[in-house]
C-alpha cells in the first residue's frame, strides 16, 4: 500500500466531491424530520417527527401528484420502452449499409438536444396561433387547438416529444446486443428455412432479452424519478392539474417558497420509495430470469 | 461475408420481400418524422420575419433573409450567455475528465487497497440521493450560491462516467505493462500520465464529448444557483426569450408593432439554430465514439 500511496492521493478529491455533495446532502435529510429554522441551522432546529410527512400524506395535493407522475411514467414507460426494441430490431434487417447507417445517425441526433431547446421546439410548433401543427391543421380546415393549454393533451404531448428524442439513442443499445449474438444461430435459422419474421422471433429477441430486461429494470425502477427539467419547462397554468408532479412540486415548495422542511420530506419520501421499486423489480428480474443488475 | 449476403438475398421468399418492404418504409416515416421539425427549423430562421409568421415556410426558407442572426448577435444577453456557456462547457469538461480519470483509474487497479468499498460509495449514489433541497443547502453551505463554480463542481463527476472508463482502462491496459513499468521504477503518476492517458484517448473522447454536451445543454443548476443575470448560460436566456416569451431586448422601439413581433418570432427560431449549432456540427464526426462509449458501458464491469 506504501507503494502505491499516488493512486490514494489522487482518489482524494473525487472522494471529497462525493462526500460533500453525495453524502453530506444525505445526511442533511434530516431536515425531513424537524422544524427547519434559519438562524438554528439545519441541526439546531428543533425535532418534529413525521410531522412533516403527515402534512403531505393529508395534503389534498397528495393523490393528485403520486397519480401525476405515476401516470406520466407509466406512459413514457409502456409507449418508450418498446419502440427503441423495434427499431433496432428493424435497422438489423435493412441490408443497405448507407441506408442503415444514414437513419441511425439521423435517429441518433435528436438526443444532443438540449431540454430547454426541445420544449421550445414544442411550443413553437404548437402555439395556438403562429404554430405549425395549428396552420397545418387549419389548412385542412380543422380548428386550432391550444395543446399546451388542454391538460388532457399534457402527457402525449411529453411522452411523444421524449420517444422522438431518445428512440433513435436507445435503439443503440440494443443494436449492439444483437451484433453480439452467435452467428451460428442464424446459420441454423437459415437452415431450418426461417423466414426474416420467424427469425427475429427465434434468434434476435431471445436474444437480446439479457439486454431488454435490464434497461426494463432501470426503467421501472426509475419512474418515482422522472425527469423534472421537461415537465418543469413545459407547466403553465392551465396544464397544472397533470403537470404538477412530485419533483416540480418540491422545487416549487422549498425553494420558491423557502419551506424546506416540507419540501425535504416530500422529497426524501419519493427518493425512498424510488429505492423500494429499483430494488424489488431487480430482485424479481433476478428470481425470474436469471438478469439483474446487481 | 459477402457470398453470405448474396446467399441471402435468392433465399428471401415473397413473403419476406413484403415483410422487408413495410420495414423499409416504416424507417423512411422515421427518418422523415425526425429531420422534418429540425429542417422546418432551419429553414425558419432563414426566412423574412413577415414569411415566417404569416406560416408561409413550409420545408426551404422563404425570402431568404439573415435578419435574424443579425439582431441575434447585437443582444447583449444572447452574446453573454454564449460567452458564458463556452466557458462553462472548456472548463466544467476540464475538471469533469480530471476528476473522473483520477477516481476511475485507481478502481480498475486490482491492487488498489478498497476498491470494492469505494466502488459500492459510488455506486449507491445512483440509487438513493439527498434530494434538490439538502443538496442545495449544501451548495450554499460551501459559499457557492451566486458563484460560477457552483455549475462546475456540484454535478462534477457523473458515476455512469466513472464506470465506463474505469471497465476501459480494466480491458485495455494489460497487468503485464503495469508490472513492467514498474520493475523500471515508474511511479504510479508517470505511469497514469505517460502510458494510461495515452493509450486510453478512445474512452477519453467520450468522457469529453458526453460532460461538453451536458454542460452546454445543462440548464437547472443554473436556474436555482444562480442569481446574477450576467453568469446565466444561453440555455437560461434561451428560456427567457422562448419558453417565457419574454421578447429579447435589442428589438428597436420605433419598430411597428407588427414588426416587432414578427422579428421576435423570427429570433426564437434563430435562437433555437444558435443554441444546438455546435452540438450538432460537431456530432456527425464524433457519433462513433459515442456509440463506442455506449457499448463499453454496457460491458459489465
Amino acid at each position: 500500500m506504501r507503494k502505491h500511496w499516488q493512486l490514494y492521493m489522487i482518489v482524494v478529491p473525487p472522494l471529497l466531491f462525493f462526500l460533500i455533495f453525495k453524502y453530506y446532502p444525505m445526511l442533511n435529510t434530516v431536515l425531513a424530520f424537524k422544524d427547519y429554522n434559519v438562524i438554528k441551522g439545519i441541526w439546531g432546529s428543533p425535532w418534529v417527527g413525521m410531522k412533516n410527512f403527515n402534512l403531505f400524506f393529508d395534503n389534498p395535493m397528495f393523490w393528485p401528484l403520486v397519480k401525476n407522475t405515476l401516470l406520466i411514467s407509466g406512459y413514457l414507460l409502456l409507449a418508450g420502452f418498446p419502440i427503441p426494441i423495434l427499431l433496432a430490431l428493424m435497422l438489423n434487417e435493412v441490408r443497405s449499409g448507407r441506408f442503415k447507417k444514414v437513419v441511425q445517425m439521423v435517429s441518433f441526433a435528436p438526443y444532443f438536444i438540449s431540454t430547454v431547446v426541445m420544449v421550445s421546439i414544442i411550443m413553437l410548433f404548437l402555439s395556438p396561433r403562429l404554430g405549425f401543427v395549428n396552420i397545418a391543421m387549419n389548412a385542412i380546415g380543422l380548428d386550432s387547438v391550444n395543446f399546451l393549454g388542454e391538460p388532457g393533451m399534457f402527457r402525449s404531448i411529453y411522452v411523444w416529444s421524449d420517444i422522438w428524442q431518445t428512440a433513435g439513442y436507445s435503439a443503440v443499445i440494443y443494436l449492439a446486443a444483437i451484433a453480439g449474438i452467435d452467428p451460428t444461430l442464424y446459420e441454423a435459422a437459415k437452415v431450418d428455412g426461417a423466414s426474416r419474421f420467424q427469425k427475429i422471433l427465434h434468434v434476435d429477441l431471445p436474444g437480446i432479452l439479457p439486454t431488454i430486461m435490464i434497461v426494463l429494470i432501470l426503467n421501472v425502477g426509475s419512474v418515482m424519478a422522472i425527469g423534472f427539467e421537461k415537465i418543469y419547462l413545459l407547466q403553465n397554468p392551465l396544464n397544472l392539474v397533470n403537470s404538477e408532479i412530485i419533483a416540480t412540486y418540491v422545487y416549487s415548495v422549498g425553494l420558491l417558497n423557502a419551506n424546506y422542511s416540507f419540501a425535504t420530506a416530500v422529497g426524501l419520501f419519493n427518493s425512498v420509495i424510488n429505492l423500494i421499486l429499483l430494488t424489488s423489480v431487480n430482485g424479481l428480474a433476478k428470481r425470474f430470469s436469471n438478469t439483474s443488475i446487481w | 461475408m459477402a457470398a453470405q449476403r448474396t446467399n441471402y438475398k435468392i433465399k428471401d421468399s415473397a413473403g419476406d420481400k413484403l415483410f422487408l418492404f413495410i420495414i423499409y418504409i416504416i424507417l423512411v416515416l422515421v427518418l422523415v418524422a425526425v429531420l422534418y421539425p429540425l429542417i422546418y427549423i432551419v429553414s425558419s430562421s432563414l426566412s423574412s420575419p413577415a414569411a415566417v409568421t404569416s406560416g408561409k415556410v413550409w420545408l426551404w426558407p422563404v425570402d431568404f433573409s439573415l435578419e435574424g442572426f443579425k439582431v441575434l448577435f447585437q443582444n447583449k444577453q444572447v452574446v453573454s450567455g454564449y460567452g458564458n456557456s463556452i466557458f462553462y462547457t472548456g472548463a466544467g469538461t476540464l475538471i469533469s475528465v480530471v476528476l473522473t480519470i483520477m477516481i476511475a483509474y485507481p478502481l480498475s487497479r486490482k491492487t488498489f487497497f478498497g476498491r470494492n468499498a469505494l466502488m459500492m460509495l459510488i455506486t449507491f449514489t445512483l440509487l438513493f440521493s439527498g434530494g434538490l433541497i439538502p443538496t442545495y443547502m449544501v451548495v450554499k453551505e460551501v459559499g457557492l450560491i451566486d458563484s460560477r463554480w457552483a455549475l462546475l463542481i456540484p454535478n462534477a463527476i457523473w458515476v455512469w462516467q466513472v464506470i465506463i472508463a474505469r471497465s476501459f482502462f480494466q480491458s485495455s491496459i494489460p497487468d503485464e505493462l503495469f508490472e513492467a513499468s514498474e520493475m523500471d521504477g515508474c511511479s504510479d503518476l508517470r505511469f497514469l500520465r505517460s502510458i494510461v492517458v495515452p493509450l486510453s484517448m478512445p474512452i477519453i473522447a467520450v468522457l469529453v464529448l458526453m460532460y461538453a454536451v451536458g454542460q452546454w445543454n445543462a440548464y437547472f443548476d443554473a436556474l436555482i444557483y444562480l442569481k446574477t443575470a450576467d453568469k446565466f448560460p444561453l440555455q437560461l436566456i434561451l428560456r427567457s426569450i422562448i419558453i417565457q416569451n419574454n421578447s429579447a431586448a435589442g428589438l428597436n422601439d420605433a419598430m411597428k408593432q407588427v414588426e416587432r413581433q414578427q422579428l421576435a418570432e423570427l429570433l426564437k427560431y434563430s435562437l433555437i439554430v444558435v443554441a444546438t449549432l455546435p452540438v450538432l456540427v460537431i456530432y456527425p464526426f464524433v457519433q462513433r465514439y459515442f456509440v463506442q462509449g455506449m457499448m463499453v458501458g454496457s460491458v459489465k464491469g
